[in-house]
Formats: C-alpha cells, sequence, structure tokens
C-alpha cells in the first residue's frame, strides 16, 4: 500500500446487511483464473504485442551522486532505428498546486525527477534518458552513444553517515520537517515524527528491569519474479492504451496524467496479470517514459526492465537502524517503551518510519510510549511500499526486546506477551482503541500448538514473535451483471495479485445464492469500472470484497422486483433463496430461476446489471503469532529453518488455502529478510548485487513446510467477517527468526541479515566474552 | 540477417528465424508468440523460462536460438493434451499452489522433469529439484505439496 | 571476416548484422577437433569456446560486447563422452554437463567428491547445461569443480593449431578470470587417474543458501588408507581463499600417516587457516573465509576417510 492508512480499527459502523448464508465462503474451490495460470494462456505485463511496437529501453547513471552536466542524446537520435528518444527536458514542470495531494505523500514533483532526473542523479541506475528503437539490438547500441558529462559528487549510502552534519546532501533544499522552529541547515533528514502516549518518564521509574538494545535492519527488495513492464500506443488523438503491470490500473492513470499534465480521460489503463509485487508495483516508473516515447515516435513502444534495472532503479523497502528500550516489572507487566528509528528513505524523502512506530509495540497494552522516528535521505533507489511498510524492522527490535525481557525474568515468551497482550479496548499509542481483535487467541494457539511443545535437537533454538498491521479499506467499485442465460459477471477494478477473484466469486455466489461456477470475475480496465483504489494495505478481500457484497446484495433486491414483475405483485411478496425467486403468496411452490428472470429482462426493463462504488471503513486489524526452530552449525554459523509455525487473526478465512499461502508467503519472506538478504554496495555507492545469485530470497530447499493456524475472530463491519490478511505474515518472522537463532547461538543478534558470516562473527566474540 | 532454424516446439515441427545472440527464450516469446515461458532474470537465477529440451529441464535464457535445429522443445503451452490438464497442473490447481502465477509454467515444466525422472521423489528430492525455480508468493509450501499429490 | 577450410561440410555457421550492418557476432558449431583449432587459429578479435554457456550468456546476451566469434564445441564428439579406460581411468569430455556427469554411475562411484562437487553448480536447470571444461576454463577462484579435479590429480587434453598438449588441472587458472591456454586452444577432455584400493574424495562449500549460490569457501580432499585404515597418500585443495585454488600440500602431509584422530585434525585445521590467502568480498569476509575453510577441509577430510574405509 501506498496510501497512508486512515482508517485503522475505525469507528464508522458500516452496514452489514442481510447475513447471507456461507455455502460457499470457506470451502477451497479452484480459483476462475486457475486454468489460464497453469497453461500459460494468462498474459502478464511483458505479454502484449502489438504490429509495429517499438523497443524502449532507459539509459541509466553509472554514478550514485553526480550533477548532470551535459546530456546530449543526437548522436543516439542519429543511429538509423532510433525514432525517439526523451529526457527530463520533455517532462512538464508540475504546478505547486499539483505537487501533493492535501499535503500527503507521493509528491508528485520528487516522482517526476525520480522517473527521469533532472540537475542531479541520486543514485546508481537513476534514469537519464529513454529511448525507443526498432529493435532491441538498435535500442542496446543508441544507449551507447547517447553522451552525458558528470560532475561526480561524494555520495552517502550509510545511515549514520547520512545523518551526521558534514554529510554529503542529497537535496540542497532539504530542512527537516516535524522540527520547530524549522531548522535553519540543510540536512539530509527528511522528517521527524514523534508519537507520545503517556509519559515514558514516570513510566520507566515503575520499571523493576530496563533493557536498551541498538538494532540494525538492511534494505530488501520485494522480489516479485515479474520485472516491470509496458506496452503504450498513443494515438494520434492523443488518447492512449496502457497495458501494463501493476497493483493499480488506476493509480498508473492519475500518475501518468498528473506527471505528464495531461486529462485522465485520455488514459485508458489495462490492467495485464501481475507477477507479483508485494507493494513494489504501487507507483509508476516506465509508463510515463513509454507514453512520451510512443507520442514522440507516433508508434506503440514496448518496455520491460532487465532484472539488474529492477534491484537498482525500483524500490526496495528501508534499511533502518533502531535503538529501543522497555522497562518491566518482575511479573513481567510491561511499563514503558521509548526508541528512535531511522529509516533510509532512499534518494527521496518517503521511508515508512511513521507506520513502523504507530506498528512496533501495537500488540500490547503498554501505557507510557514515546518513540521519534526519522526519515534519512541516502543515494539508493527512493524506497516503495513493501509488505506491511515499516512494521517488520520495527516489530524485530520490539519483539527481540520482549525475547530479552522474558529471558532476564525467567518467562516463558509466550506467557511474558500474554501477560501484556492488547485485548478489546486497549488504546494503542496511536490513538485507536481495539475492537474485535483476536491477538490473544493467537498467543493461547500457540502455546496449546504441538510445535511449541515439541523438545528441541542439540543446537537448536526456538523463537517466537508477534506482529501486527493496521489493515485497510478504501474506495472500491464492483459490477454485477446478470447474462442473458442467467450466468452472472462480477467486475472489479482491482488486480488479482493472489486469487482475489476466486474470493469475489464465492462472496458473490452466497450472497446470490448461486453456484460458484455459475460466476466469472473480470478486472475491468479503467475505461470499465468507476475508480478503485490500488490492491494493497490487506484491502482487497475486505473493501473490494464489501462492494461486491453490496452489489450482490442490491443485486437480489433488483431480481425480486423483476420476478415481482414478471408475476405481477409487488415486491414484498417475493422472496429469494438459494439464488431462485419465490412467490411467497404461493408457499414457496410458484418460482422463477435466474435464469428465467435473465430470459424475460427485456420485458421487466432490459438488462440486469447493478454498481456500487463505496469507501470501505471499519478494517479490522490483523494480529499474528508465529514460531520459528532453527537448527544451527556452530562452527560455520549456517542457520536452518527446521520449523515454522504461523497463527493468525483472519477474520473470516473467505478461500482458506489463499489465506494459507499468504501466511505462508509472507513467513518466508520474512525468513528471507532475518537470514540472508540485503542490498549491497561498493564503495563507489554501486550495487554489488543486483541479480537473484546474490540478492537471496529463499529457494524451495531452503525451508521446511509452514504450517498454518488460522484464528477467526469475525470483523463485525464486513459481511463475511473478513480482515485483511496479507501483510501481517511478514511482521513477526524477523523477531520470530531472531529469537531462535539467538537463543540457538546463546548470544543474541542484533542485525539483519544474520547470515553465516554474520553469526560467525556474533559467535567468536561471545566466546571472546567469555574467555 | 538472421538465420533459419527448424525445430519441433511441442511436438509440431516449426521454423523460425534468428540472431546468433537471440536466445530460446526471446525466439519462444516473440518469433513463436509462446508467451507462457517467462522471463524473471535473464541470467539463468529464476527458472521462470523454463523448458524441456531434448528431455532435459534448461533456461530457455541460457540457449542460444541458433543450438536449437533439430532440437524437440516442451514448453508449458504443450503440457495438457486434447483439452486434458495434466495432472500437475490439476494438482497446482487444486492445491492454490500459484498466488501470481508468473512462476508458475517455469515450475510446472521442471515438476513435469521431476517425474519423468524419478518418478517417486521425496519432498526434500522435490525441494532441491526445484530450487531453481523461484516464488516469491506460496513460500513453496503448496508446490511442493501439489508435486507430491502427484508422485505415482 | 572468418574463412575456414570447411573440412567436414557438416557444421553450421551463422552471422548476425546491426541495423546498420556490422557484423554483430558470429557462431559456428563444428564437429571434429580439427576445424575447432582451425577456427581457432584463423579467429581475429574476441573468440569464446562455448560449451554450456551458463557463465558465457548472460554477460553477452543482455549486455553489451559480444565476442566476434563464438565456437560451440559440444558437436565434437571427443567433448562429450564419459569413458572407462582399460587401466580404471576416466576420460571425461570437457563439454560434458552436470547431468551427465552425475548420471555415469561408474565415475560417481568412483570419484563421489568430484562428481557432487560437479553437482553443486547451480540447478537442475543449470546441471543440464553447464560443463567441467567450462567451470575450469571460466577460472572463478570459486568454481567448485575444480578443487575436486585438482585433487584427484586430473589432466587435461589440450588441443590447438599446433598440435595437442597435456597439462595437470592446477597450471590451467593463473589469475581470475585468466587461464594459461593460448587464443588456439581448448580443452578438450580430462584424464582421471585410475583408483587404488580404499580410494575416497569429498568435497564441501559453504554457501548460504542450500542451493543456487556461489561458494564463500570450499574444500576438496582425495586420499588413500593402507589396510590398517593410515593415509598413505593425499591431497587437499581451497577454494574461493585465494586468486586460484590453493594446492594445501602441507597440510595434506598432516594428515599422511595419521588416522585422522583428533590431534591431527586440530593441527591440518590451523595449517589449513595458515594457508588461506582470501579477500574480504560481497560474499564473505576473508576472517569467516580463513576460518570456514579449516571446519569445510576438516569434515571433507572425515567424509573421504570415512568414505575410503568402506
Amino acid at each position: 500500500m501506498n496510501e497512508e492508512p486512515t482508517n485503522y480499527g475505525d469507528v464508522a459502523e458500516v452496514a452489514a446487511g442481510n447475513k447471507p448464508s456461507a455455502a460457499v465462503v470457506g470451502t477451497r474451490p479452484v480459483r476462475p483464473d486457475g486454468v489460464d495460470k497453469v497453461t500459460g494462456r494468462a498474459r502478464f505485463g511483458a505479454d502484449m504485442q502489438l504490429p509495429g511496437s517499438l523497443v524502449g529501453m532507459v539509459f541509466r547513471s553509472p554514478h550514485a551522486h553526480a550533477r548532470l552536466l551535459k546530456v546530449d542524446v543526437s548522436a543516439a537520435l542519429a543511429l538509423p532505428g532510433v525514432k525517439a528518444i526523451v529526457t527530463a527536458a520533455d517532462l512538464p514542470e508540475i504546478p505547486d498546486d499539483q505537487a501533493m495531494d492535501k499535503g500527503q505523500p507521493p509528491d508528485f514533483r520528487d516522482m517526476s525527477a525520480n522517473i527521469l532526473a533532472r540537475e542531479k542523479v541520486l543514485y546508481e541506475g537513476h534514469a537519464i534518458a529513454a529511448v525507443a528503437a526498432i529493435d532491441e539490438l538498435t535500442a542496446r547500441h543508441a544507449m551507447t552513444l547517447i553522451d552525458v558529462d558528470y560532475a561526480v559528487l561524494p555520495h552517502v549510502i550509510d545511515l549514520h553517515q547520512a545523518m551526521e552534519p558534514d554529510a554529503p546532501l542529497l537535496n540542497d533544499h532539504n530542512f527537516t520537517k516535524g522540527i520547530k522552529p524549522v531548522p535553519k541547515k540543510p540536512s539530509n533528514i527528511a522528517s521527524r515524527y514523534e508519537q507520545i502516549h503517556g509519559d515514558v518518564v514516570a513510566g520507566f521509574a515503575q520499571a523493576d528491569v530496563i533493557i536498551e538494545e541498538e538494532f540494525s535492519t538492511q534494505p530488501v527488495h520485494q522480489g516479485y519474479i515479474e520485472p516491470h513492464a509496458c506496452l503504450v500506443n498513443v494515438r494520434p488523438s492523443g488518447r492512449t492504451d496502457i497495458w501494463c503491470s501493476t497493483q493499480g490500473q488506476f493509480m498508473v492513470r492519475a500518475y501518468c496524467a498528473r506527471l505528464l499534465q495531461i486529462p485522465l480521460a485520455d488514459l485508458r489503463v489495462f490492467p495485464m496479470e501481475i507477477g507479483g509485487g508485494f507493494g513494489g508495483k504501487t507507483t509508476v516508473y516506465l509508463e510515463p517514459l513509454a507514453i512520451l516515447l510512443s507520442k514522440k515516435s507516433g508508434k506503440p513502444v514496448r518496455m520491460e526492465m532487465s532484472r539488474a534495472d529492477v534491484f537498482k532503479a525500483t524500490g526496495p523497502t528501508s534499511g533502518s537502524y533502531i535503538r529501543m528500550k522497555i522497562g518491566a516489572r518482575n511479573d513481567g507487566t510491561i511499563v514503558a517503551a521509548e526508541g528512535v528509528l531511522c529509516y533510509q528513505a532512499g534518494a527521496y524523502p518517503g521511508s515508512p518510519v511513521r507506520l513502523g512506530c504507530m506498528t512496533a509495540f501495537a500488540p500490547y497494552n503498554i501505557p507510557n510510549i514515546k518513540l521519534i522516528g526519522y526519515d534519512v535521505l541516502v543515494n539508493r533507489p527512493k524506497s516503495a511500499a513493501y509488505r506491511a511498510p515499516g512494521a517488520p524492522m520495527a516489530s524485530f527490535a520490539a519483539e527481540s526486546l520482549m525475547d530479552i525481557l522474558a529471558q532476564q525474568l525467567d518467562i516463558d515468551p509466550l506467557e511474558l506477551r500474554l501477560r501484556n497482550a492488547a485485548d478489546n479496548g486497549t488504546q494503542t499509542a496511536y490513538g485507536v482503541t481495539f475492537k474485535n481483535i483476536g491477538y490473544r487467541q493467537t498467543l493461547e494457539a500457540a502455546r496449546a500448538h504441538p510445535h511449541y511443545n515439541a523438545p528441541l535437537g542439540p543446537d537448536q533454538g526456538r523463537g517466537v514473535a508477534s506482529g501486527f498491521w493496521f489493515n485497510i479499506g478504501g474506495q472500491s467499485s464492483a459490477a454485477v451483471d446478470i447474462n442473458q442465460d442467467g450466468s452472472v459477471l462480477v467486475t472489479t477494478g482491482t488486480p488479482d495479485i493472489g486469487g482475489s477473484r476466486a474470493s469475489m466469486a464465492m462472496m458473490a455466489a452466497d450472497v446470490l445464492g448461486v453456484g460458484y461456477e455459475q460466476i466469472q470475475v473480470r478486472i475491468a480496465d479503467t475505461g470499465s469500472i468507476a475508480h478503485s483504489d490500488l490492491t494493497g494495505g490487506s484491502r482487497v478481500t475486505f473493501a473490494v470484497g464489501m462492494a461486491v457484497s453490496q452489489a450482490a446484495s442490491a443485486m437480489v433486491e433488483e431480481l425480486r422486483r423483476r420476478a415481482a414483475l414478471l408475476w405481477r405483485v409487488e415486491v414484498d411478496q417475493v422472496s429469494w433463496m438459494g439464488g431462485v425467486a419465490r412467490l411467497m403468496a404461493s408457499g414457496g411452490s410458484s418460482s422463477l430461476s435466474l435464469t428465467q428472470i435473465a430470459a424475460s429482462s427485456a420485458e421487466t426493463g432490459g438488462p440486469i446489471a447493478v454498481e456500487i462504488s463505496l469507501n470501505a471503513q471499519g478494517a479490522g486489524p490483523g494480529f499474528a503469532t508465529h514460531i520459528c526452530d532453527v537448527q544451527l552449525d556452530k562452527e560455520t554459523g549456517r542457520v536452518t529453518v527446521v520449523r515454522y509455525t504461523a497463527i493468525q487473526d483472519v477474520g473470516k478465512a473467505i478461500h482458506p488455502s489463499y489465506v494459507e499461502g499468504q501466511m505462508q508467503g509472507g513467513a518466508v519472506q520474512g525468513i528471507g529478510w532475518a537470514l540472508n538478504e540485503a542490498y549491497l554496495y561498493d564503495e563507489n555507492g554501486r550495487l554489488l548485487n543486483p541479480g537473484f545469485l546474490d540478492y537471496r530470497v529463499p529457494v524451495a530447499s531452503d525451508v521446511p513446510m509452514i504450517d498454518t493456524v488460522l484464528i477467526e475472530v469475525p470483523n463485525p463491519r464486513h459481511p463475511f467477517g473478513v480482515k485483511g490478511v496479507g501483510e501481517v505474515p511478514i511482521v513477526p518472522p524477523l523477531g520470530a527468526v531472531a529469537n531462535a537463532v539467538s537463543r540457538a547461538a546463546g548470544t543474541r543478534l542484533y542485525d539483519l541479515p544474520m547470515s553465516p558470516t554474520a553469526i560467525h562473527k556474533a559467535l567468536k566474540r561471545a566466546a571472546r566474552r567469555r574467555s | 540477417m538472421t538465420i533459419s532454424i527448424h525445430a519441433s516446439v511441442n511436438g509440431e515441427p516449426c521454423q523460425f528465424q534468428c540472431g546468433t545472440t537471440d536466445t530460446l527464450l526471446k525466439v519462444l516469446r516473440e518469433n513463436l508468440q509462446l508467451t507462457g515461458t517467462k522471463q524473471g532474470c535473464g541470467t539463468g537465477d529464476c527458472g521462470a523460462c523454463s523448458v524441456i529440451m531434448n528431455g532435459e529441464l534448461v533456461c530457455a535464457c541460457l540457449v542460444l536460438a541458433v543450438e536449437c535445429g533439430q532440437a524437440d522443445i516442451r514448453t508449458v503451452e504443450g503440457l495438457s493434451s486434447a483439452g486434458q490438464l495434466h495432472s500437475l497442473q490439476q494438482a497446482f490447481l487444486d492445491n492454490a499452489a500459484l498466488q501470481c502465477g508468473i512462476c508458475t509454467p517455469g515450475l510446472l515444466m521442471a515438476s513435469k522433469a521431476l517425474l519423468d525422472k524419478h518418478p517417486q521423489p521425496d519432498e526434500t528430492q522435490i525441494r532441491y529439484w526445484i530450487a531453481g525455480n523461484l516464488c516469491r508468493c506460496t513460500g513453496y509450501d503448496k508446490i511442493v505439496r501439489a508435486i507430491m499429490g502427484c508422485v505415482s | 571476416m572468418l574463412r575456414i577450410p570447411l573440412k567436414s561440410g557438416k557444421w553450421f555457421f551463422a552471422i548476425t548484422f546491426s541495423a546498420a550492418g556490422t557484423v554483430i557476432m558470429e557462431y559456428c558449431a563444428p564437429v571434429t577437433l580439427a576445424e575447432v583449432c582451425a577456427a581457432l587459429g584463423a579467429a581475429s578479435g574476441t573468440v569464446k569456446v562455448f560449451a554450456g554457456g551458463t557463465d558465457l550468456l548472460p554477460r553477452f546476451v543482455a549486455g553489451v560486447n559480444p565476442p566476434a566469434l563464438l565456437i560451440d564445441i559440444k558437436h565434437v564428439p571427443e567433448t562429450r563422452e564419459i569413458r572407462r579406460l582399460a587401466e580404471g581411468g576416466f576420460v571425461i569430455g570437457s563439454a560434458c554437463s552436470g547431468g551427465q556427469i552425475s548420471a555415469h554411475t561408474e565415475l560417481v562411484r568412483s570419484w563421489p567428491g568430484l562428481t557432487e562437487a560437479m553437482d553443486l553448480i547451480g540447478s537442475v536447470q543449470i546441471q543440464s547445461r553447464a560443463t567441467l571444461g567450462g567451470n575450469l576454463c571460466n577460472a572463478s577462484p570459486a568454481a567448485d569443480s575444480v578443487p575436486a579435479l585438482i585433487a584427484s590429480r586430473a589432466r587435461c587434453r589440450i588441443a590447438g593449431s599446433d598440435g595437442e598438449r597435456e597439462l595437470p588441472v592446477e597450471d590451467i587458472i593463473v589469475s581470475p578470470g585468466r587461464t594459461c591456454l593460448r587464443q588456439d586452444e581448448f580443452i578438450v577432455s580430462f584424464f582421471l587417474p585410475a583408483r587404488n584400493p580404499r580410494s575416497a574424495d569429498a568435497y564441501l562449500r559453504m554457501t548460504p543458501r542450500t542451493e543456487m549460490d556461489i561458494a564463500i569457501a570450499s574444500a576438496a580432499v582425495n586420499l588413500t588408507v593402507d589396510e590398517q585404515g593410515v593415509v598413505n597418500e593425499c591431497h587437499v585443495v581451497l577454494g574461493a581463499v585465494g586468486p586460484v585454488p590453493v594446492y594445501a600440500l602441507p597440510a595434506a602431509r598432516i594428515l599422511l600417516g595419521s588416522r585422522l584422530d583428533e590431534e591431527v585434525r586440530q593441527r591440518f585445521r590451523r595449517q589449513i587457516s595458515a594457508l588461506c590467502r582470501p579477500i574480504s568480498d560481497k560474499r564473505g569476509s576473508a576472517e569467516y573465509r580463513t576460518d570456514v575453510t579449516a571446519v569445510l577441509a576438516d569434515r571433507a577430510a572425515m567424509t573421504a576417510y570415512n568414505r575410503a574405509l568402506l
């Protein structure tokens, strides 16, 4: 998710309407798009072709920080086969009132400078120009003819160095926001965020034990297997069609229109199947360039990033440095927590540090909390959202402290969490009071799980950690159409990134009382349904599901009305059960099927269609508790995850297999983050590992089966009780793995990733300390 | 100037034109419009372009098209026959072994190559065999279960 | 432009031109040793011998600067055969893939360490293509098969336009990325000596992941024991701890005459660490490499020893 969540545990109740039966919801049918995806017929971002398409390619900076003295594309443009080249000079200046929406990110001027560098390049891989040519070889040749003069500037990759007063400045006009008075001297600290709850000084005064430690995490990439790709055709009329891989077709339309200062109505975005996103496809990189190239050349333009480009120029999530402190009584009651969180923003402001501050201690009822967050500019790619943005690193610090506290007080780590667990009525540090949460249940389920009670082998360690994510609602549209043969078409405007077509069809089926197979689900382009926010924030099954459910409910009303017209009775004489209209006066013996009503639609007012648009409120927060066992090779520092269990309050699992899949996938991403994933730079600020060989996402042989336990504490604001499930699974693993490794090693690990080299070093340090 | 290559793709004779630096992946996707084979990295590190060439599982991004004269190439598009899904395809669907689906074609071809060579692999063998196919969505659990379900 | 007599008349030749008319890359697939040598000898500009291509292709297909000429040697029968000699040794063609090597049960039985080293390279997909000769000629200090090849005392059959010569494997790599082969030479095959009774080898490497990774450090041990279980021949080779694989003679001498008891192993470990001259890079620190290589060599020695006793 890219937008700031604003409706955490919102107060507004949403009328749930009639509780539908759950004949389909909770079962595990094959997803509607499944056959296309197992036969290679589903079309993803790079799979579209138009006759006469040009190949678009991006020329990128080899330097981490440099002033652009000259960008001369004339020789490249003169090469036969080159049809267009664009540079920042082709991008419009964005007027003041268009730079941001109500002062909220994203900042479109930054985004514009990120897609094509203006005076300066701010990271290796920063785009400088884009070329369209008749084929790939010609485009590559053209790249070698682009003549750029750089004045290389000192760069800063390291977070601590970036915060020093004499650090090289990325932006001479950056004066830290959130500090009063506004500093007179520019710095790399883009903003300061403060979250205060209670009185930490008074809180710590009550503590019998205080633990304070420092933690660090490295930037990690979302690692979607499908590189960014698009095809754009600007027609002579200016009307523009865009086919692309994105988490939000309406986002692409809005961002391109704003960046290029063209009317929304001129752009139509067709979402292709998306080969993974995890937050990384919630912004634009290629699409505006392809529009400019297509406009200049008069031809369709296809663009596809290389894997190296994906690593160098698209958002990883922030690396972080965190200093955190908790105080507790001897009985384990936590009385205060305090900390400073510094997150790398990348080249432009906008790390999720605020969300880190809000989520760190959300699972616990702690009366006094003070957390300060800093958003820090560094010569790295602009960070982008990654699954529960900002939460995993903060949770890693907080959950490590919980584990240290449990060890110091000799309390079982689950018991310690139970003694401090947030409950219904707990007021969070960020202001919201929890309702209908199932956190405590995840802890109790963990304690009762066979995994938690299984004996450990030699050199094995067990770690537990909990995690929280807000989940969001947001603007969503859904249409339900009854075709003339009685089949049902459900249309939404949110890309299906992990099986959401199935859950939409299942909810619609139960509301309508028809079979799952009777329903087709389509993800519409921006010209075919009303606005919908993007797929992210764990919002689709909740918010779009609410729109689908409401559209289906409205459809039931419409079908009753149509049946009443056919029977020439009042609508209250018609009931709807099991997908069939029944005439009450007949005792139910007179009935009209969906097929019959559909066949007669011309006589009752024409096509039968309903569309609902809403702004969903009342998303239920997500809590999870994970258990991780590791085996440590003490001689080499190598860790193997040998057993893993993820327990989560999911509200209601519409399609349990895909809910489990979210939990398993998030857990493994978190294991990768904890153990081996990291961005590595050389002394010139160049990325050393821009590929899947040395950026080590877990492979199948690295992980065990991921056991799942689904706790269902329904969200009363959703017709089926849904809470978002996609994001919270990546929050606990960092802490769970670190706690397991620390217990196996007999020494605490504070820095991620816990690579063999890092663990070996920690073991040696601990051995020296002991001797 | 391009070269004309004759090969067999999914059991059908096939002729395509290519340059010496073109990969099999490029030819499959662009010349033959068989876009089921995906590009994830171009360096043989992700397995999204896995196809079976002369009975061996390969990354199409690491094979030159000019090497493919007389080769027998099998892609995901040829996995089902006569409208009947291959048992692996059905197992992937039944086990919800795909989320976004981009790695699925490569994983299906890898799984097929596995079962062709080792009809009764255990979980460890399966995990090591598919280690060359990255999946970022599923955590591999349901993929491994789907393959285990096809063990004869 | 390449002009070579086409003796067999069967081999394949192709050129790609750019839109501007310049030659991008020539490709040829000769079918005899003589043709390969002729092509190598006649080539001007960069020429690359191509077998599996798993390291070569990513360098130029997606990037720039392809070689002027690519010579595909896979169609030369001598590069593709695995043959057991009457005296017990093996000949392995340089273009034999990892898959082909792993499938050869006799070879695996005689040389478990060498074959498992080859098998560790990349995924199943990579195994279908990556070759023993390519792994050597890529000349990476971290190549998995090379320490095991050196420990096995393997020799290379090298063909060139002036004829053939034979060299031990340890003479091939001169520095990272560079071999001693002349431009007109290529490796046809490897010769592995006959095994004495009670001989075995083992190879271990350290990688963060279980698969799909490059060795941070590695060790190969090849040894023979007498009827009393005393080591009477031993070769130890270390990978990724120097610019070229390290033939650890002083460490091997420690094991000679021993049954690998605890005290010997401790001295062995210390000696291994003393022989390491690693760099710190993205894959690991020098200190870590030095420490972990001792562990790997010790474990590999124990594995080889236990195998030899069987």
